[in-house]
């Protein structure tokens, strides 16, 4: 390019790049001002608030989870622990290489696959700097064995929480239920900040009744942590409150009488202290080992429960829905004096049967297909309790109706939830009139009135209401709201007190003396088990019937198959003088109240004479 | 000749240019030199706790620090008018070098933007940030100022062709920061005001069809993040949330030296490199960074006086251009870390850990100090 004519103008030159120079310094000063201006937003102006943040992002809250209370039985054992329980977890970010080190895990300690799965599944949703559990539950050599390899497996982490430990399992499990990890729905509806820290929750049971109880109070710490929350000093803390510890009205030595009793058998025991209204045992076979739930019962073990064909995770004590059979006769003894329709002293002619006027239906008594006639060709109060008679109760029943029937049984606490202090009671069915065109829609007919007179069509109750019932009428109408709990931190609870059935004394010793005369008396239907007895024991057997006996056709137990035998139902209490315990008792197909009778001898036996205390 | 006329009462009123001092026969611009000295120990304190009381990477930072001093003083050695021959070969070794990235360059992330070679890695777009505004001053230096239309053309072509390349990597930050050096010496050249303004409307209406066409996602996802950084708290502006909340926290006092809370505790990201302004401004609150503010702001205006006082016109341009690159690191990363411009790769000038910026820094203060000693003989 040829040199241009317009020669280069130094001075002009120097002035545009002067001029230029000023400008861009004034630009420079006006940018680095809005820089400027900018920090000085920040740091002077919004200071608190970034101060704040920067506080909130440094200091961290912390949950304390609480110690949760204990569970003992009246005489001091512990029956619900908290113990620590070792986990194998691993902090993703510290591991090297993660299907190495799991495999070398392997070796050392079983890991199923449905552990891996559940780690696998966690590790997804963790950041890599939590733990995250592998494997719980180690036992001591495994926690050995993983102390003397880790010094080659970083990442690999040997945790303890405390975690419910139920030393008696299964002997207890329907009576305390069980505590389980928390659940989606439970996180709904628990207090967030209460349980933040908090794994366990009370499931079922004494556990969940009383889980605001047991739970105590979340403590807290302020601790400094770094951007990847790791802790790195505690700045103050405030302690949990562990929870209250629970004492029960049971009693270890009378619930293992009942277990025992009980042995093989599907059934149920409540023994209730007439006096206080506490529940001194609450059986129910099977049970199953409550341990198993504590940390998430697996699949397997949870299926194993669920489909047995006893159904152990049903509490047939509080659940189970029953027909009393005879053992409603006592109430209903008591029904007819207090409603003026029979009198100690009157009759009833029971040729074995029993017709409604005007109906050729005959109802049959029990007795009729072993003697082929009746008790007597009349029968007394005492005699139709005595001998369990059914034509008596059959005319009570008709001329009492089914309502005034409903009327004086209700305050014994049928067809009502007794109150109990645990969960998912069943209130079972007292029928009447009323009951029948709500639940059914139908009208009652008179020949129902007749089969509920000995306990059996709709009426349903279970173990518990029949303990309580039985409580009612060994404390001659003094009603409590049965109690598991005995004390709370060592504050008494009392049972919540009802109002009595007030009726004349001699209407209750007619009773009573129907019911001592069942276990004592030469005819009596419970006689086997007086044998070698030192004290005097109040009962009433009672047969339900699982099927349907057609007319004129024979129960025969041994050519029905197991499941279809009748249940075998007994209540009692004693000593019938002064009574301190009331026991109900149902074993399921027993055939008979035979079953029944010998278990409410061991339980009243051991309640009475302290046999082989267990510590 | 205009020139010696313009120094004759400078050579009449100091004895100075009789009897150059020691610093001028050395090259070294005292003020400068001093300014930059107190910056680089003021950048090694803020270091040491940025980088978590790491002395090593104290250090490893004092021997750049040394390499970049070192650097400094031979690039100052060295006289302009080689300077300016050398410009238009180096621009040429520049673009061959980053087409070689091009093919045979290695990368991180998606992006290739290194050369390696012997095992030892480089970023040639790093040479282009003082070759570009050297051959841009060289090619406008011969030819009469204000630049006329067609030469700024042939500006904005030479500017273009390394600018496009290095888009290309893709690396967006150091692409418009190399345009900027180049487009500064146009400025400095006193290229109308009409065709600047016209550039700006420009600018401003290309923004959309650069957001529709240009900017890759992460790009985009970094502008709305500035934008609004509550958006996405965990994600892409954690770093901005948690940048606001150490400076702001700082106060006017600070934290104190080391005992910053933000930074410490691992919330601040790359507290050593790109946001270590956000651990000074934790520390020593506004009161230090008003102190940094105040040496930035001397050195450029030694920078501008360096300009003022040079003795040719391309003296003038490239000491403008290389204040104002200067500036712009300086704004930019103020600005990012404070949340008023989008995340960029762009380190504090001279304070943040890493060589390959401060060899640059440090070699463009070369060339500064290679003017402000340049002989009244010089080119033109």
């Amino acid at each position: 390019m040829p040199e241009h004519i317009q020669l280069k103008d130094s001075h002009r030159e120097t002035r545009i790049n002067n001029a230029r120079t000023v400008t861009a310094i004034i630009l420079v000063l006006g940018m680095l001002g809005l820089i400027v201006s900018r920090y000085y937003s920040l740091q002077i102006t919004d200071y608190e608030i970034y101060r704040t943040q920067s506080e909130r992002n440094r200091v961290q809250l912390q949950p304390l989870p609480p110690k949760r209370g204990l569970i003992y039985d009246r005489n001091g054992v512990l029956l619900a622990d908290n113990r620590p329980s070792y986990m194998l977890s691993i902090v993703r970010e510290q591991v090297p290489d993660l299907e190495a080190t799991l495999a070398e895990l392997a070796t050392m300690v079983p890991i199923g696959d449905s552990d891996l799965e559940n780690f696998r599944k966690k590790l997804r949703h963790r950041r890599p700097y939590e733990a995250v559990p592998l494997r719980f539950r180690l036992t001591e050599e495994e926690r050995a064995r993983l102390a003397v390899n880790r010094y080659h497996l970083p990442g690999v982490v040997v945790d303890a929480q405390l975690l419910r430990y139920y030393p008696y399992g299964e002997l207890f499990s329907h009576a305390i239920g069980y505590v389980g990890r928390i659940n989606e729905q439970e996180v709904q509806e628990l207090d967030q900040s209460d349980y933040r820290g908090t794994f366990q929750v009370g499931k079922v049971g004494v556990e969940k009744y009383y889980e605001d109880i047991l739970h105590g109070d979340v403590g807290y710490q302020n601790v400094e942590t770094n951007a990847h929350g790791r802790v790195l000093r505690v700045l103050e803390s405030v302690d949990p409150k562990s929870g209250a510890d629970l004492v029960l009205n049971l009693d270890i030595r009378i619930q293992r009488a009942a277990f025992d009793a009980l042995g093989d058998s599907r059934g149920a025991v409540v023994a209730i202290d007439p006096r206080t209204g506490g529940v001194l045992a609450l059986v129910s076979t099977p049970g199953y080992d409550t341990n198993l739930f504590v940390n998430g019962i697996s699949s397997a073990d949870y299926s194993a429960l669920r489909d047995s064909p006893d159904v152990p995770l049903f509490n047939r004590a509080i659940q189970g829905q029953y027909p009393p059979g005879s053992t409603i006769k006592p109430f209903m003894a008591m029904a007819g004096l207090e409603s003026g329709l029979v009198t100690p002293e009157s009759t009833v002619p029971d040729p074995g049967w029993y017709s409604l006027p005007g109906d050729s239906h005959r109802y049959r008594d029990w007795i009729l297909r072993i003697r082929g006639t009746g008790h007597a060709a009349r029968v007394n109060m005492n005699m139709a309790i005595a001998e369990s008679c059914d034509v008596y109760f059959y005319d009570l029943a008709r001329r009492l109706t089914i309502d005034r029937m409903s009327e004086y049984l209700s305050p014994f606490g049928l067809g009502e939830r007794t109150g109990v202090d645990t969960t998912n009671e069943r209130r079972g069915v007292l029928p009447s009139t009323h009951w029948k065109r709500d639940a059914m829609g139908q009208p009652w007919y008179p020949g129902e009135t007749i089969s509920a007179g000995i306990g059996q069509g709709y009426m349903l109750v279970s173990p518990m209401q029949l303990a309580v019932a039985t409580s009612i009428m060994a404390s001659r109408g003094v009603r409590h709201t049965p109690r598991l709990v005995k004390s709370i931190d060592g504050v008494l609870v009392e049972a919540p007190l009802l109002e009595p059935i007030v009726a004349p004394p001699e209407y209750w010793q007619a009773v009573h003396e129907g019911m001592i005369e069942v276990v004592h008396g030469q005819r009596g239907t419970a006689k086997a088990l007086a044998v070698g007895i030192q004290y005097t024991m109040a009962g009433k057997t009672g047969t339900a019937q699982v099927i349907g006996i057609a007319q004129g056709s024979v129960y025969n137990e041994s050519e029905v198959s197991e499941r279809h035998r009748h249940h075998g139902l007994f209540i009692a209490f004693a000593p019938a003088e002064d009574p301190t315990i009331a026991v109900a008792i149902i074993v399921e197909n027993g055939g008979g109240s035979s079953a029944a009778t010998p278990i409410a001898r061991k339980v009243i036996d051991t309640w009475l004479f302290g046999e082989d205390s267990d510590g | 000749m205009a020139d010696y006329l313009r120094q004759m009462p400078h050579q009449g009123s100091a004895d100075l240019a009789r009897r150059p001092s020691l610093a001028s026969r050395l090259h070294i611009d005292i003020p400068l030199l001093l300014l930059l000295l107190v910056l680089t120990a003021y950048g090694l304190v803020v270091l040491y706790s940025g980088s978590g009381k790491d002395m090593g990477a104290v250090i490893r930072q004092g021997r750049y620090f040394l390499l970049a001093y070192f650097i400094m003083f031979t690039v100052a050695q060295v006289s302009l008018a080689n300077i300016m021959r050398w410009a238009p070969w180096l621009y040429l070794v520049g673009l061959a070098l980053l087409v070689a990235v091009m093919l045979v360059g290695v990368g991180a992330k998606g992006a290739q933007r290194w050369l390696s070679i012997g095992g030892f890695r480089f970023q040639p777009s790093e040479i282009l940030k003082l070759v570009l505004p050297m051959t841009v001053a060289w090619y406008l230096a011969d030819r009469t100022l204000p630049p006329r239309f067609f030469h700024i053309l042939v500006a904005l072509v030479l500017v273009g062709l390394p600018a496009a390349l290095i888009l290309q990597q893709p690396d967006l930050g150091t692409a418009l920061l190399i345009a900027v050096s180049g487009l500064f010496v146009l400025y400095m050249a006193g290229m109308g005001w009409r065709y600047i303004f016209g550039a700006v409307v420009l600018a401003g209406a290309s923004a959309w069809p650069a957001w529709m066409f240009v900017l890759k996602d992460y790009q985009k996802q970094r502008i709305l993040t500035m934008l609004d950084p509550e958006s996405d708290k965990l994600g892409a502006g954690w770093n901005i949330i948690q940048s606001k909340t150490a400076i702001g926290s700082g106060g006017w006092d600070g934290k104190g030296w080391t005992l910053g809370t933000q930074s410490h505790l691992d919330f601040l990201p790359e507290s050593h490199t790109d946001f270590i302004i956000a651990v000074l401004s934790e520390e020593f609150g506004l009161r230090g960074v008003l102190v940094l503010m105040s040496i930035y702001l001397l050195i450029l205006l030694r920078g501008f006086w360096i300009g003022v006082k040079a003795q040719s016109s391309f003296g003038r341009m490239m000491a403008g251009s290389l204040t104002l690159t200067f500036f712009v690191y300086i704004f930019v990363n103020m600005g990012m870390v404070a949340g008023l411009l989008p995340v960029v790769g762009v380190p504090l000038a001279l304070v943040s850990a890493g060589g390959t910026s401060v060899v640059t820094l440090m070699a463009g203060f070369g060339i500064l100090m290679a003017i402000s000693t340049e002989k009244s003989a010089g080119p033109r």
